[in-house]
């Protein structure tokens, strides 16, 4: 017989392996299915990220996106010939363009998208649930509008056309851009961006399930449950949302600069409001501030309408273009979050309710 | 100086347009305390609503005067958007009302998502052309043009601002929505039911906001799937400024935001030598709000409320 420690090691285990393998039985299907898992797995960061600002602390952030945007353009910005092209003295201080280690470069996205949150933060902490969701989305769509228009006077982002021939990820001389042979296996591009998302997903998983545990965590809790009380309790509450905001959004940066290297472009199009509400529904679907939830919620509102719009080719024939894929997911992703508020209000995969079973006179 | 008079009209039609549809936030807010995201949706379903009728009834009786046209096209849209807006209450966010706070704000903005697709689906996602049925000779105006649509948008907005006025102040649902905002469980046992005020609300928040579509359809002449997201939170906007809640409030703030950004497009590129140009208007609504919640969190004309625990 195992005891349940063994068991919870076995299992995890083998979910490790299944998920190490998983790239390498879709590759030979064509690289469009593992695009799907690599992109579920960046939404999953993201959700994670904004599950430090909303689940852990309870504010209600729906300008996530402009901190991915943030991560996405130092990426776009510090990878892409545009900065050297267009300011003569940059070019004059890197004449064989800029090739800064990705690690610098995630460094600088989680440092600028971290400050730029606490930024946010600052004037709006004051503000109720309802207000603060507001007023950062009016964040969101101020960083999206200066993207779209800081192509003049001074040609920063490229305006609307965005920037382009974003270089791939070399992590330890191992370029992810290109097919790689290792031990005789083929590892498609798409395949080795999925081992560095997953890596990243793992750190992330880690670092946010032991802040959750962490004096810090118990005291974001602490606000999120009852502010007042928190204060009470002589909580610093100014600082505790600062750093939630901070964490969360630099989170976010580490994200868009996978994004951005991932998809070899970035364009203000990408960042709009919509996907700040796909990350929120991802958190509140799956379970506020339940790790496992929130993955959850992000792996089926990112994959399920991705499986959908390839089998959606005979719907769209079938009803005149009306139902076309990009239309029909944008349904379902607005089907399930209503029809999963309305039957399940606290999430797919909620956190057990610590005290109930006191209440309950549960001696189990 | 004509430059600013007609900054300030369009100021004005904006505003109109805003102070509309912010009642039916403040409202819905002032009563369940939701912010109904759908509700920029509900503008865009009335205008394309009308936008049905008036390309209907142009075809099939090309004589009818334009006025008439756009009368019965509004009050269609009346009609389909207090269905609407009723049915979206019913079956979204009564279910909802005692559970956590986060979940009817997320069935809200998954039905302003819900309406757009199926907006998409029913009208297609291109731009349409909105038939200009109103006179397109301009009155001048010291320096400065003003629209037959224009004036239209100030009229109706008048009408309707002194309509909605004498139904909430003088009228028994007026009270019982009064009654309701203060604390709808003492409303309950003075005999009101809440469940049919909190409809008349949604309903009532649905005209304003359709009639603001047609408005806003009418003014600018294209309708979309996309157009109400926009006016929506730009009045959200409005109506935060005003204080929430407020109806007076919601009025006042709609045109001041207006204004901000009718003045603000018209001079900001002259002030700015150039670097900053009207493509940054959408920005105004924004900076207004942080600004006005950083100061004062009530708004321009809401008292301010104790957290309570």
């Amino acid at each position: 017989m195992l005891n349940t420690n063994q068991g919870k090691f076995i299992a995890f285990f083998l979910c490790g392996l299944g998920l190490l393998v998983l790239p390498l039985l879709l590759q030979p299907f064509g690289n469009a299915w593992v695009r799907i898992l690599d992109m579920a797995l960046l939404y999953v960061m993201l959700a994670l990220g904004l599950n430090i600002i909303v689940g852990f602390a309870g504010l209600l952030d729906l300008g996530y996106v402009a901190f991915f945007a943030t991560g996405a353009y130092i990426m776009g910005l510090l990878g892409s010939p545009h900065l050297v092209e267009a300011f003569p003295a940059v070019k004059a201080m890197f004449p064989n363009g800029m090739h800064f280690s990705i690690w610098w470069v995630l460094l600088a996205a989680a440092a600028v998208a971290g400050l730029l949150g606490m930024m946010l933060g600052a004037p709006t902490l004051k503000l109720r649930g309802d207000y603060l969701a507001i007023v950062t989305l009016g964040f969101g769509e101020i960083i999206r509008i200066f993207l779209l228009n800081l192509d003049r006077p001074v040609n920063i982002t490229n305006g609307p056309k965005g920037l382009m021939q974003i270089e791939p990820i070399s992590v330890f001389g191992i370029n992810l851009g290109q097919k790689q042979s290792i031990f005789g296996i083929h590892f498609e591009s798409v395949s080795l961006y999925y081992y560095m998302f997953l890596f990243l997903v793992m750190v992330i998983i880690v670092v946010s399930s032991r802040l959750e545990r962490s004096r810090i965590g118990r005291a974001w809790m602490a606000i999120r449950e009852d502010e007042i009380a928190a204060k009470a309790m002589g909580l610093n509450t100014r600082n505790l949302k600062l750093a939630a905001f901070g964490m969360g959004a630099s989170f976010g940066g580490v994200s868009g600069v996978m994004f951005a290297s991932f998809q070899g472009f970035v364009s203000p199009e990408s960042f709009s409001l919509m996907e700040s509400v796909m990350i929120v529904a991802m958190v509140t679907l799956g379970g506020l501030g339940h790790i496992p939830g929130v993955i959850l919620g992000a792996l089926l509102l990112a994959a399920l309408p991705e499986l959908l719009r390839h089998l959606a080719g005979p719907l769209t024939s079938l009803t005149d273009g009306r139902l076309a894929p990009e239309i029909l997911r944008q349904l379902l992703i607005a089907l399930a979050m209503i029809v999963i508020m309305l039957l399940r209000p606290r999430g797919l995969w909620p956190a057990p309710e610590h005290g109930k079973s006191l209440s309950k006179g549960d001696t189990a | 100086m004509d430059i600013l008079l007609q900054q300030i009209i369009n100021g004005l039609v904006l505003g109109s347009m805003y102070a509309l549809v912010a009642l039916g936030y403040t409202m819905v807010y002032g009563i369940i305390g939701l912010i109904n995201f759908a509700h920029g949706e509900v503008l865009m379903v009335g205008a394309l609503t009308s936008w049905t009728i008036i390309v209907a009834m142009q075809e099939s009786m090309p004589g009818t005067p334009g006025w008439l046209m756009l009368t019965i096209a509004i009050l269609i849209s009346f009609v389909v958007c207090g269905a609407l807006n009723f049915t979206i209450e019913k079956v979204a966010y009564r279910p909802l009302r005692n559970s956590p706070r986060l979940a009817p704000l997320i069935t809200a903005i998954g039905m302003s998502l819900l309406l757009q697709t199926l907006a998409m689906i029913i009208w297609k996602p291109n731009p349409k052309s909105y038939p200009s049925v109103l006179s397109r000779e301009p009155f001048e105006m010291g320096g400065a043009v003003i629209s037959v649509t224009q004036v239209f948008i100030l009229a109706a907005t008048m009408v309707t601002l002194a309509g909605l006025m004498f139904l909430v102040n003088r009228t028994k649902l007026g009270r019982a929505m009064r009654a309701t905002a203060e604390n709808p469980r003492v409303a309950g046992l003075m005999g009101i039911k809440p469940d049919v005020v909190i409809s008349a609300t949604f309903v009532i928040g649905a005209m304003l906001a359709a009639l603001a579509g047609v408005m806003w359809a009418a003014n600018y002449g294209t309708v979309q799937h996309s157009m109400g997201f926009m006016p929506g939170l730009k009045a959200f906007t409005a109506a935060v400024f005003g204080g929430i809640g407020n109806l007076a409030g919601a009025v006042v703030g709609g045109i001041a935001l207006g204004l901000i950004e009718g003045i603000g497009a018209g001079y900001l590129g002259a002030l700015t030598g150039g670097v900053l140009g009207s493509q940054y208007s959408d920005i105004f609504a924004f900076i207004v709000l942080i600004i006005v919640l950083t100061l004062r969190p009530s708004g321009l004309l809401g008292e301010r409320v104790a957290d309570r625990a």
